[in-house]
């Protein structure tokens, strides 16, 4: 019996004259994730995808949980593939559906019928798959409005396709189809969401991560290291800059007011991470920042980190609770590395009372004393850069 | 999958050879005596110690060995030790063993305020099933004043366990003096004495102190990870809480963990004259006090008569944390008294009386017998330069 993953693309498909970029995009994506698994076939149909393993001992299961990885896929399944002979059909519906069968009590049949030549009608296919399957497993009823499972006979232009159930895609876009970004990522909750969440609209991803040793430990970059690996799963390989910034942030301690420390250093941040960005061809960056968060996450504090910015930043947070937020990377399976409790460069130098409302002008003001140009372009030209998978 | 290799050589200017290590107490370098018995355990005498055949024989004698020494090193009978995984499940066995033998004759037990947490963790569950938990508070100077221990135990007291060193500030704790009150009130109680960092470093002697039960660890005397003694009287009904072979008498069932177990036996035989040694440590302490708190930086917190080979101390104004990676960096390794900024405080400065500021400051050092001076005047001049460079919090 012929197994494949039939793969049903999202929204992708709503796109014009450029859908076959994106569909080109979605079989590389596909043929990366899966390369782990055995050689594999990709081939396109309408709006559906069959990937046929080439192997004998293809790991299904495996390649199933990772398939739910994989951006641009609405739904995904394992099926069974028959020629396109109703009395075939009938013949392999009960044997190839059997496991499934024996574990649960009620079920529905639903015909898809794309290739119209076929002889029977969707829902004369439902009444006989059916009854072959009462017949053969007489424990069973039929349930119309809640189904402990749905069988799907699909006829399509070269075979038909049996299936139990389906499962949920990631959604999203084929990633790398959208651009480059890079995302500055702390080691905290936020960031790795706000990155798989970037990632989902067909983005892929640079990192940028600020280290103060010894205020920060080798842990606390190990962490980052680890966070970025599990978004990598979904985004593929990540570059990762990771940026020296004790000096920068001690010369904001000693030059500046400390009420301002927190606001300086993300500006400083923005600027070395526009500068790598350009140089890695990233067109935007991406934070975690959530409004009213935390003091340096409120309006006038995000506008005056905006403004030394020249590139889009996005914050694909900023409308979220600490709770949606959580909840994404519980999924994502980030949560509990984010809060192992190690020092990031973001409580090092907390004020006592961090200014809430700065302005443009008390900024500037606040930050006059420090060689800003130099500062940032030693940070820059000492990023350390290694690779995620 | 998601494998990290961090090469130890390459991070920093780490190099195995020139590193100052003065956390000991956390764990030590293992000799040349646990690694030779280790290394002669998996290559030559790799039997089961059950097994019927002379491979098995040999094994088990080389566990007597190892029992026998450890008897030698706290003066109790061979049949009297046990071979645990480490001190945690020797705490564990004890602890929950003790109890569950002993609920019916009452409901009350008592131990410190600063006991490790294999020990506290093991109350706060026997408290949650019902018994009566009193937790001894400790003075200032971090031991367990008589009238505290007095107050304590009645006639429904079932067992108390008080550690003999304390693994934070190295305070002794006045384990010697419950016997003599349980007595006193007619009470049931057995006593269990986690000695975990005591062993090796001052004389045990189980009778004297005491005891019924008692612990060790191999790791902290310059033997290997992995195990762990239980000393239990003869006489004394424990109840066993893991079931299977039947290994180490019912307590602890499980293959026992050999090499671990050899290793153990080679760092007993290993130990220096625990006098001398004493005397060694008795200086080196002092003279790192002098050079400390000559720095004008340090706090002492470990008090004047505790064990010497723990010194505790806070650097006011400066983060546990930061400092540990500064000295890290200069191949200096040190404990931080609490774990850091989102961690918890340390409990036991607390209990001390010592104030959130400096706790928030705090480093462990804690010696053995191959430290120097040399090496507290570089750790002295660190934390100088320390003070120069980093921002105060």
């Amino acid at each position: 019996m012929k197994e494949i993953i039939l793969v049903k693309n999202g929204e992708l498909t709503l796109k014009g004259l450029n859908r076959f970029t994106f569909e080109d995009a979605l079989v590389t994506n596909i043929k990366r994730h899966l390369k782990a698994f055995g050689d594999i076939k990709i081939q396109k149909a309408q709006s559906t995808m069959y990937i046929e393993p080439l192997s004998e001992d293809f790991p299904f299961e495996d390649a199933l949980t990772r398939v739910g990885t994989i951006f641009g896929i609405a739904a995904y399944s394992r099926c069974c593939v028959v020629e396109k002979d109703f009395d075939k059909i009938l013949e392999t519906a009960p044997i190839y559906l059997a496991e499934t069968m024996k574990s649960i009590k009620t079920f529905k049949v639903e015909a898809k019928r794309s290739d119209k030549q076929f002889p029977l009608k969707s829902p004369e296919i439902c009444r006989e798959v059916g009854g072959k399957l009462l017949q053969a497993f007489p424990h069973l009823r039929v349930d119309v409005h809640n189904p402990d499972e749905v069988i799907t006979v699909e006829i399509r232009d070269y075979a038909a396709y049996i299936r139990a159930g389906q499962l949920h895609g990631a959604g999203g876009l084929p990633v790398g189809t959208a651009g480059k970004s890079a995302i500055l990522i702390s080691g905290g909750i936020d960031s790795p969401v706000a990155a798989w969440t970037m990632a989902k609209r067909g983005l892929s991803l640079d990192a940028i991560h600020f280290a103060s040793p010894p205020y920060t430990s080798p842990r606390a970059e190990m962490k980052v290291r680890t966070l970025l690996s599990k978004v990598a799963r979904y985004c593929g390989t990540i570059k990762l800059g990771i940026v020296p910034f004790t000096e920068i942030q001690q010369e904001i301690g000693e030059k500046c007011p400390e009420e301002y420390f927190t606001l300086i250093m993300r500006r400083m941040m923005m600027r070395i991470s526009e500068r790598l960005a350009r140089k890695q061809n990233c067109l935007a960056l991406i934070t975690g920042e959530s409004l009213g968060q935390v003091a340096s996450q409120t309006l006038p504090a995000i506008a005056v980190t905006d403004s030394v910015c020249n590139m889009p930043v996005f914050r694909p947070l900023i409308g979220m609770d600490k709770e949606e937020i959580i909840s994404i990377s519980r999924k994502i399976d980030t949560f509990e590395t984010s809060i192992l409790p190690y020092e990031d460069c973001c409580t090092v130098f907390t004020p006592k009372h961090p200014k809430t409302r700065p302005t443009e002008e008390q900024c500037a003001a606040a930050e006059s004393a420090l060689d800003i140009e130099a500062l940032v372009e030693k940070a820059v030209s000492d990023t350390e850069f290694s690779y995620i998978n | 999958m998601f494998y990290i290799c961090l090469n130890f050589i390459n991070y920093g200017d780490v190099s195995l050879d020139k590193i100052i290590y003065l956390d000991n107490s956390s764990t030590t370098k293992p000799c040349q005596g646990a690694v030779r018995e280790i290394n002669r355990c998996l290559t030559e005498n790799w039997g089961n110690p059950s097994s019927l055949h002379l491979m098995g024989f040999a094994a088990e004698t080389e566990m007597t060995n190892a029992r026998i020494a450890v008897s030698k090193a706290l003066r109790c009978r061979e049949d009297e030790i046990f071979f645990t995984s480490g001190g945690t499940e020797a705490n564990n066995i004890a602890i929950l063993g003790a109890v569950s033998a002993g609920k019916r004759r009452g409901n009350r037990i008592v131990t410190t305020a600063i006991e490790h947490p294999s020990v506290l963790n093991v109350f706060e569950k026997l408290k949650n099933d019902g018994f009566e938990v009193v937790y001894l508070h400790p003075d200032e100077n971090g031991t367990i004043p008589d009238s505290e221990l007095e107050n304590a135990i009645n006639k429904d007291t079932i067992l108390v366990s008080m550690m003999l060193v304390n693994n934070e500030v190295g305070s002794i704790l006045p384990v010697e003096k419950i016997s003599s009150l349980i007595k006193k009130v007619d009470s049931p109680a057995l006593i269990h004495c986690d000695a975990v960092q005591g062993f090796g470093k001052l004389p045990i002697d189980v009778k004297k102190l005491g005891v019924q039960m008692l612990t060790l660890s191999g790791h902290k005397i310059h033997g290997p990870k992995g195990v762990g003694v239980l000393f239990k009287a003869k006489g004394v009904n424990l109840r066993e809480s893991v079931f299977g072979g039947g290994q180490e008498k019912g307590l602890r069932s499980g293959t026992e963990g050999m090499p671990a177990i050899c290793g153990l036996l080679g760092a007993v035989n290993d130990l220096p004259d625990i006098t001398k040694s004493l005397a060694y440590i008795t200086e080196l302490n002092a003279y790192a006090r002098n050079v400390l708190l000559s720095t004008g930086l340090v706090k002492i917190n470990s008090p004047e008569n505790a064990l010497p080979y723990i010194l505790n101390i806070s650097v006011s104004g400066y983060k546990s944390e930061t400092l540990l990676h500064f000295l890290e960096s200069k191949n200096i390794f040190v404990s931080s008294g609490s774990a850091c900024s989102k961690g918890v405080k340390s409990y036991v400065l607390r209990e001390m009386g010592i104030n959130d500021k400096e706790i928030d400051s705090s480093l462990r050092i804690s010696f053995c017998r191959n430290n120097t001076k040399e090496e507290i005047d570089i750790l002295a001049n660190e934390l100088k330069n320390a003070a120069k460079i980093l921002k105060r919090a």
